[in-house]
């Protein structure tokens, strides 16, 4: 089966503001994901996760290489990135989402404006799934009154409202404390159960290794090394991946 | 972060060479659009404008080139004091508005009556036409007959234009200052910066960003409402278009003014944009 989404020979370099030329930030990246399949990437800082998945929803435009998604080039110039965007969901680390809005508009603003969905369809469909991720108590609230859990997990059926085949997710635990990363990723571990196609840049390890299907490490705008996750967390191969797990996690 | 790899040894492949003719075609077929698009609609308008009924008459006495040219030297005289007016009110309105701003801000139990004056100034101020302004300070404050109190008309309609202008801008800063995020005055706090050098360092220069536009917009408002002193006599440059006009049946010179004035508010407009876009590409760099 063709995968869902096929990366090839990516490339993207930033202007550098402060000197000539350009900063490269993704290398010659290749990657591919099938439906199902839950991909970590993993990588300090500045590696380039987060810089190729804003690629991939081509919110970013790129200097070269090809990326493919249900077997169409999307790079190409020709195709409009709204029809891209309605089928992929992303999420932000800092939840982004709209202050001026209630949850429940937040939730149904895209399914009712870009998929045309009734606004009585799109209250339903919202509700139901704010309530099974636990926030029926705030559907009214506006976000600013909610934890930084709670945002992430109403930022998360933002994107989850419109059915999309590929979920995006961009360090979305990275501004959270500690307690409240579990229920994030609680909702990330269920849908991963339910077989939702996901690309997640995490910094989480221990959450890598249990739900990855695939672990990316990437580092100076390559993946250095990847494969399932013993392969990569338990057993790598790389010099550089070695290194930055020793800092990562001091236990092992 | 990858700092090597220079970009020497990478040609970009066939495809993204395919993509930027792609995307070059894309670039002069909106060209080409926006091109037709531009032409179209300045040929309707012009059209419109050359074919209606009344268009030699109005040729004759609003775009006469001989008029134009016989009233340009008394019209730049004029246009001198209306931009001599402008640079010295500017920054006093600049300094004034800020200053009211501040007022309506502070917290310290002193300036509690200040405060209520500078919310009265602003209410007041605003509800009055500009006009009227000029028209109360020229020919008010000369009558009090107070010792040592200017008398001249330039004076006190410059006077008058601050006055008018600084309750606008107050309102414009007091709006950007609002706009500052709490956690901004919080994280300030936490560096037990006081009141005033929060102000100053924090949440002033970030206010002032944000409100360059509507600052702008009152500027250009600014620099055309100079031409109410025409009205008290002052010889401007539409007071002499006006003066010209009368004499010789020819209303050119008023077009001629309003050129002048065009001329001055458009590269305000394009250097403030510049200055925006370029803060904005400083600050978001890189970020989201």
């Amino acid at each position: 089966m063709a995968p869902l989404l096929e990366v090839r020979n990516l490339r993207k370099t930033y202007a550098r503001h402060d000197e000539p030329g350009r900063r490269v930030v993704l290398d010659d990246l290749s990657l591919s994901v099938s439906s199902g399949d839950v991909v970590c990437l993993i990588g300090s800082s500045g590696s380039g996760k987060s810089t190729l998945l804003r690629c991939l929803d081509l919110l970013e435009p790129i200097d070269d290489g090809v990326i493919e998604f249900r077997g169409r080039e999307i790079s190409d110039p020709a195709v409009d990135p709204r029809v891209v965007r309605r089928d992929i969901g992303m999420v932000f680390q800092a939840y982004n989402l709209f202050p001026h809005l209630s949850v429940l508009d937040n939730c149904t603003l895209a399914p009712r404006k870009v998929h045309g969905l009734s606004p009585a369809a799109a209250r339903e469909k919202a509700r139901d799934l704010l309530a099974r991720f636990g926030l029926d108590e705030h559907v009214d609230k506006h976000p600013d009154r909610l934890s930084g859990g709670q945002q992430q997990r109403v930022a998360l059926v933002r994107a989850l409202c419109t059915d999309p085949a590929l979920l995006l997710l961009d360090e979305i635990t990275a501004a959270l404390d500690p307690e409240l990363v579990g229920e994030v990723l609680d909702i990330v571990r269920s849908l991963a159960d339910a077989g939702t196609t996901m690309v997640l840049a995490t910094h989480e390890m221990g959450f890598a290794r249990e739900v990855a299907s695939h672990v990316c490490f990437l580092d100076g705008g390559r993946i250095v090394e990847e494969g399932t996750p013993a392969q990569v967390l338990g057993t790598p191969e790389q010099a550089r991946t070695r290194e930055f797990l020793r800092r990562v996690l001091p236990q092992a | 972060m990858s700092t090597g790899a220079p970009a020497a040894d990478w040609r970009p492949s066939e495809r993204e060479l395919a993509r930027r003719r792609t995307r070059s075609r894309q670039r002069r077929h909106r060209v080409v659009v926006a091109s037709a698009a531009t032409v179209v609609v300045i040929g309707v308008l012009g059209a419109a404008l050359v074919l209606s009924p009344g268009w030699p008459r109005v040729r004759a006495t609003f775009l006469d080139l001989h008029h134009a040219r016989e009233s340009l030297p008394s019209i730049v005289d004029g246009f001198w004091l209306n931009v001599r007016m402008f640079l010295i009110a500017e920054p006093l309105i600049l300094v004034l508005g800020l200053a009211l701003a501040l007022l309506r801000q502070a917290q310290s139990a002193w300036l509690v009556p200040l405060r209520g004056l500078a919310v009265l100034y602003t209410d007041v101020v605003r509800g009055i036409p500009t006009l009227l302004l000029v028209f109360l300070f020229v020919f008010g404050m000369p009558a009090l007959g107070l010792e040592g109190i200017p008398t001249s008309i330039f004076f006190w309609a410059t006077v008058a234009l601050v006055v008018s202008y600084s309750a606008y801008v107050a309102e414009v800063f007091r709006s950007g200052i609002e706009s500052v995020h709490p956690s901004q005055l919080a994280s300030a706090e936490a560096l037990a910066l006081s009141r005033a050098q929060t102000m100053r360092h924090v949440v002033v220069p970030q206010a002032v960003r944000r409100v360059v536009p509507p600052l702008l917009n009152d500027f250009v408002s600014l620099q055309k409402d100079t031409a109410l002193v025409a009205s008290v006599g002052l010889f401007d440059a539409l007071f002499a278009a006006a003066d010209y006009g009368n004499f010789n049946f020819n209303f050119t010179p008023y077009v001629v003014a309003a050129l002048f004035f065009i001329a001055m508010t458009v590269p305000l407009a394009r250097l403030c944009d510049v200055l925006a876009r370029r803060l904005a590409r400083r600050e978001r760099a890189g970020g989201l």
